[in-house]
């Protein structure tokens, strides 16, 4: 039986792991090899890079720590950030990962998504949301997360550009409830659930996670593929061989090592 | 151990060349005829759609190549969906190497495709290539389309229906899961590869 992957989460600036709360406020969390090894050896499934400032800054994914990243694990792992064209992905791709994600460019070109399934295949494609609810109640994407000064709201519907992603050829839908991020008091389930129920492939769940025991409610009530973390993994709070544990106790299949 | 890399645009190429590296095999990346027939071991790993990847191959005149191989060969996702008779992704004739029509997996609500994860495997045979591999052990699995479980399927794997996750016909053999990132598990069934009489 297919397992639900636990994911930490690396958020990359200048080439070391930083997380912010909300989005705001980097703190240096170390090196990106050491970081995603010590994962590796703990049991996390899958891991994603984002280079946040990428997008905001104009530029690419830095080949470099992909290579070296790719070169010592033995896990897949997803990169972001930046990603604009098919050579962007196609770099990102040799250098040895497994995925790409692509946030804001394909919110400014959604024809991105198609043309990267139509180079890699879906499954190479994972499309980032960042998403927040509205006064009006309904949630929306939000483009140039990385730099709170760059933000930008825009006018389309969260579940509307799930649901295009995924015509266009997105393999997987990352969703970053924003509402929900850093603040560690649990995963956003009602909008996880509202975007499953439209979300034919993989979806994963990003922000809010605090405890274990949210990250049983994320794959019980929401029934996500996978949940992403970033600070409660630095941080020690959760460790994943505990959390799995905890998981299987509670009937969730995680993979066995 | 020197091991070719047929270099046919697949986008994985590198972490299955750093997967070897990690066993200590000596591996280059080939598009030439007779470099790749010379090879003690022959990898096709491949990521993306099975057309485009056949169109490479025909592209690059490795075709007649790849179905001479008699070494050990290994195919990897695509790779190994490409060793089969036809797939049904863009309706094209493969290498037929194996008896078996690659088909789409269907997607229902409680069944994601991309089936993408970690999946168990179901040891159907006993056999060299899995060799320190359990039956139960988890692989990591990223595809659309899988091979039918037929008479040269070692180990099967289930996402609503059964598939062949790793197969075997003499010195011909694939796995659907990507062993470069299947940790320990992965690690074993590439070294094993290594180790099967040429």
């Amino acid at each position: 039986m297919l397992s639900r992957r636990i994911i930490p989460c690396l958020d990359v600036r200048d080439g070391r792991v930083v997380k912010g709360v909300r989005f705001r406020d980097h703190v240096d969390m170390g090196d990106i090899v050491e970081l995603a090894l010590r994962y590796r050896d703990e049991g996390a499934d899958e891991l994603v890079f984002y280079d946040i400032t990428a997008s905001p800054e104009g530029r690419s994914v830095d080949r470099g720590w992909v290579e070296r990243v790719a070169r010592l694990i033995d896990i897949p792992f997803c990169v972001a950030g930046g990603i604009r064209t098919v050579e962007d992905a196609r770099t990102i791709l040799h250098a040895g990962a497994d995925k790409i994600s692509v946030n804001t460019p394909a919110l400014d070109r959604p024809a991105l998504i198609d043309e990267l399934a139509d180079a890699f295949g879906v499954q190479c494609v994972v499309v980032g949301i960042d998403s927040l609810r509205d006064e009006d109640g309904e949630w929306r994407v939000r483009q140039y997360t990385g730099d709170p000064a760059r933000t930008r709201a825009l006018a389309r519907r969260t579940l509307d550009w799930i649901a295009e992603a995924q015509d266009r050829g997105a393999g997987e839908i990352v969703l970053n409830c924003m509402g929900s991020d850093g603040v560690r008091a649990g995963y956003d389930l009602e909008q996880l659930a509202a975007a499953r129920a439209l979300c034919a492939v993989p979806l994963v769940a990003s922000g809010g996670a605090g405890e274990a025991a949210h990250f049983v409610d994320v794959f019980a009530k929401a029934d996500v593929d996978g949940a992403l973390a970033a600070s409660v993994f630095h941080s020690g709070e959760v460790r994943i061989p505990a959390l799995k544990q905890q998981l299987r106790e509670a009937g969730i299949e995680v993979r066995r090592d | 151990m020197d091991v070719v890399l047929i270099d046919a645009g697949g986008a994985n190429i590198g972490s299955v060349r750093y997967a070897f590296e990690r066993l200590g095999a000596t591996v280059r990346f080939s598009a030439d005829a007779s470099e790749i027939a010379s090879a003690d071991r022959v990898v096709l790993p491949g990521v993306g759609a099975a057309a485009a990847g056949m169109a490479r191959l025909r592209e690059l005149g490795l075709v007649d190549c790849v179905r001479a191989l008699r070494q050990p060969l290994l195919g990897v996702c695509l790779g190994m969906q490409l060793l089969f008779e036809s797939s049904e992704e863009g309706a094209v004739e493969t290498l037929g190497l194996l008896p078996g029509r690659v088909r789409k997996l269907t997607p229902s609500p409680a069944l994601r495709v991309p089936h993408m994860g970690w999946n168990s495997l179901e040891t159907l045979r006993d056999d060299a290539l899995l060799a320190g591999i359990d039956s139960g052990a988890s692989a990591y699995f990223v595809h659309s389309y899988a091979a039918p479980v037929t008479d040269d399927t070692l180990a099967a794997c289930t996402h609503g229906a059964g598939f062949a996750a790793v197969v075997r016909r003499g010195n011909r053999m694939g796995a659907q899961f990507h062993p470069e990132r299947s940790a320990a598990v992965g690690a074993r069934l590439l070294e094993n590869f290594l180790k099967v009489p040429a």
